[in-house]
């Protein structure tokens, strides 16, 4: 059975599916129970399953995750949420010392199964540390699988397929699309392959690679300038699912590549890198990024600003084509 | 009688004071001693002002004039009773709510609204406040209060710190690293938990196991203490003889107090707690029992209050109307990242300006 679902009632979907599947998954964060968590994702979870199953913790982000590695250690499955992205930079060395190095430290005889859920991207007129990207920086560690839908059907199957991995996993949800628009979503369980990226649309004249919370921007656009052009959703930014890429940009020989996250140093720069190693005689047109400039993310009255909008995306596209 | 194997190492205590009860009835053996009528008055006008400048943001937040906002109402005691033990000298550490403070520190209401609209602009530290930015990030803030305090210390200035800090902040590692360096350092720091009983959803019961917040300065080997936070007047004579006390190293003060409203314009907290608990918090109501002490001995009367009301009003609604005036440069953006300009965010700024991307 099918049922209409935005992203958020998609994620508490899955999550339920996931507590009933799974005697050994656990949820836990600041405000993930009584309360639902802010965003209401894990709403009515604690009712259901119990407050052993769904359950509060003091305000401390290093001790969610840390804590959650050694609760997968003893054989559980955590599924912490923390409360937003920006905060999950007190939990980082937990993240990067541990999460993502416990299966090597250990040549696989320890690894450490879990998910780590936040809320990412900016677009929502939020205070300052509410509207962080931080998926190059994970991606960055090696070791984390860093997974961001881009809408209630990807989200829930991206979950179901991640809650199967034995290894860490960032799972970034876009707060700008938790309510933006709805889908079917089945209510069985169903998963998506994780490390694989999807082809949206086809097209023959350019190649548009994003993720997350910038496809319904890139694909508004592609629809409204009628741009003959193929769009690959990503789903999985590390591991880094190049070959399709790559082979796309073989047959269009243009590539842009869009995030919502800042230019430098960014997921974009490893998409441009592979594609210049594995095809660039193929190129006939410099590699565009459209992201957001250089520098922190700003309080939300300079966010209209700072952000990779429609019109820079549109504009970057003529700018690709034309040359 | 058995052999005494274990002997006793260590014996710790926290005392809790009050010095002015719900009805403004004044405990006289602990009423501070340097606090004449016209502080007390002064102190009550700034609990009004507080409580007004929170109505109005409010009404600005629900008009889409302002961002995301944090509501004091409730905690004027600990916050104006706190910032009144300030001297000049005293650095003041913020987390997200402490408005009424800013208020006492001078800070420029215009910039305020500003800045609570979403522009760093009104985020421009005068030169004579003499305290931090706002903290957002729960906890940070705590460190860097550490490192303020050993810096005032290391240039002998005649100096303390004062840190504020949530009950939910306290259960954040940068907390407890931060009082314990304070103590290894016997720095002038003097940190307030403002325990409002509510962390978002989480009551203080769920985040420590501990009785108290107070006795967490215990293991870090400096002085602890719980205070009335709706007694205006326990709350100035714990702060004032903390910092009085700050050359011989740090205090750390709970004042128990509450959140009367949402956390912030984003929640709902009738998902999470009952109004009969609300209402029992109101009988407490901080600013009721100074007016009641106030009124008793002849220092304050409807018509003084009215006046003030007014007063303060204008005063709010001149800082909004001028922080309407405000025109963002999103240059600004750029221009305040480095203390240089990195070629590539000149091009960037520069791509930016030629496009037209901004209008
Ligand atoms: C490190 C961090 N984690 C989570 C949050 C989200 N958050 C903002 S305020 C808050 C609760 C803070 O509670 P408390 O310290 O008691 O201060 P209060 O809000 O009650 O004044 C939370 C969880 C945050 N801002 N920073
Ligand atoms: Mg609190």
């Amino acid at each position: 059975m099918d049922t209409q679902m935005n992203m958020v009632s998609a994620i508490n979907n899955a999550l339920g599916t996931i507590l009933k599947q799974d005697d050994k998954a656990i949820i836990f964060g600041e405000d993930v129970g009584r309360d639902g968590g802010v965003f209401r994702v894990t709403d009515g979870l604690q009712a259901k399953f119990g407050e052993g199953r769904v359950m509060d913790t003091p305000l401390a982000e290093s001790g969610i995750i840390g804590t959650a590695i050694g609760m997968a250690i003893a054989g559980l499955h955590p599924l912490p949420e923390i409360q937003f992205a920006g905060f999950m930079y007190l939990g980082f060395d937990q993240l990067v010392s541990h999460a993502a190095r416990y299966r090597m430290r250990t040549r696989s005889t320890i690894s450490i199964p879990m998910i780590v859920r936040t809320p990412v991207s900016g677009g929502v007129r939020a205070l300052e540390h509410h509207s962080e990207n931080p998926e190059a920086m994970y991606a960055h560690a090696g070791g984390l699988v860093v997974v961001e839908p881009s809408g209630p059907y990807d989200a829930k199957g991206l979950l179901l397929g991640a809650a199967k991995l034995k290894d860490p996993v960032i799972f970034l949800e876009p707060t700008k699309l938790y309510r933006l628009f709805k889908e079917e979503v089945p209510e069985d369980a169903y998963e998506l392959p994780i490390g694989k990226s999807k082809v949206v649309r086809q097209g023959s004249k350019l190649t548009i690679v994003s993720y997350g919370v910038m496809m319904p921007a890139v694909k508004n656009v592609v629809e409204s300038k009628k741009v003959d052009a193929e769009i690959i959703d990503l789903r999985t930014i590390n591991p880094l699912d190049d070959a399709t890429i790559v082979e796309s940009v073989k047959k269009t020989t243009r590539l842009l590549i869009v995030h919502e996250a800042q230019q430098s140093f960014g997921v974009g720069a490893e998409i441009a890198a592979r594609v210049a190693e594995k095809a660039i005689y193929e190129l006939e047109a410099p590699i565009l990024r459209v992201a957001a400039p250089s520098l922190p993310y700003p309080d939300p009255g300079y966010e209209r600003y700072y952000y990779p909008t429609e019109k820079k995306i549109g504009a970057a596209i003529d700018k690709v084509l034309s040359s | 009688m058995g052999f005494l194997l274990i002997k006793r190492v260590f014996e710790g205590a926290i005392d809790y004071l009050q010095v002015m009860d719900e009805q403004g009835n004044i405990d006289q053996a602990n009423f501070p001693k340097d606090l004449p009528d016209q502080k007390i008055t002064d102190m009550y006008k700034y609990m009004l002002f507080a409580r007004a400048l929170d109505a109005k943001m409010l009404s600005l937040q629900r008009q889409g004039r302002a961002a995301t906002y944090a509501p004091l109402i409730g905690e004027e005691a600990t916050q104006i009773g706190s910032a009144f033990a300030f001297r000049n000298q005293d650095v003041f550490v913020p987390n997200f709510r402490q408005h009424g403070i800013f208020l006492v520190r001078n800070f420029p209401l215009d910039n305020f609204f500003v800045y609570w609209k979403g522009y760093e602009d009104g985020g421009k530290i005068p030169e004579n406040f003499n305290g931090t930015a706002v903290c957002v990030p729960v906890g940070s803030q705590m460190p860097h209060a550490a490192g303020i305090a050993f810096a005032l210390k290391h240039m002998n200035k005649d100096a303390a710190v004062i840190a504020y800090v949530g009950d939910g902040g306290t259960s954040e590692g940068d907390f407890y690293e931060a009082l314990n360096f304070a103590g290894v350092w016997k720095a002038p720091l003097v940190t307030v938990i403002e325990n409002n009983q509510w962390a978002i959803s989480v009551p203080r019961k769920d985040q420590t196991a501990a009785q108290t917040l107070a006795q967490k300065a215990i293991a870090a080997g400096i002085k602890g203490v719980q205070v009335d936070g709706n007694d205006l007047l326990a709350v100035y004579k714990a702060v004032s003889e903390a910092i009085a006390n700050s050359k011989n190293g740090p205090t750390l003060i709970e004042c128990v107090t509450y959140r009367m409203s949402m956390h912030t314009t984003a929640d709902d907290p009738t998902k999470y707690r009952t109004d009969e608990e609300v209402a029992e918090w109101q009988k407490r109501d901080p600013i009721a029992r100074v007016k009641a002490y106030l009124v008793k001995k002849n220092l304050w009367n409807d018509e003084l209050e009215k006046q003030i009301a007014d007063e303060q009003l204008k005063k709010i609604d001149e800082a909004v109307e001028k922080s309407e005036q405000f025109k963002p440069d999103p240059r600004s953006m750029y221009e305040n990242v480095y203390s240089f300009m990195p070629e590539e965010l000149k091009d960037e700024e520069d791509a930016a300006t030629a496009s037209n991307f901004w209008q």
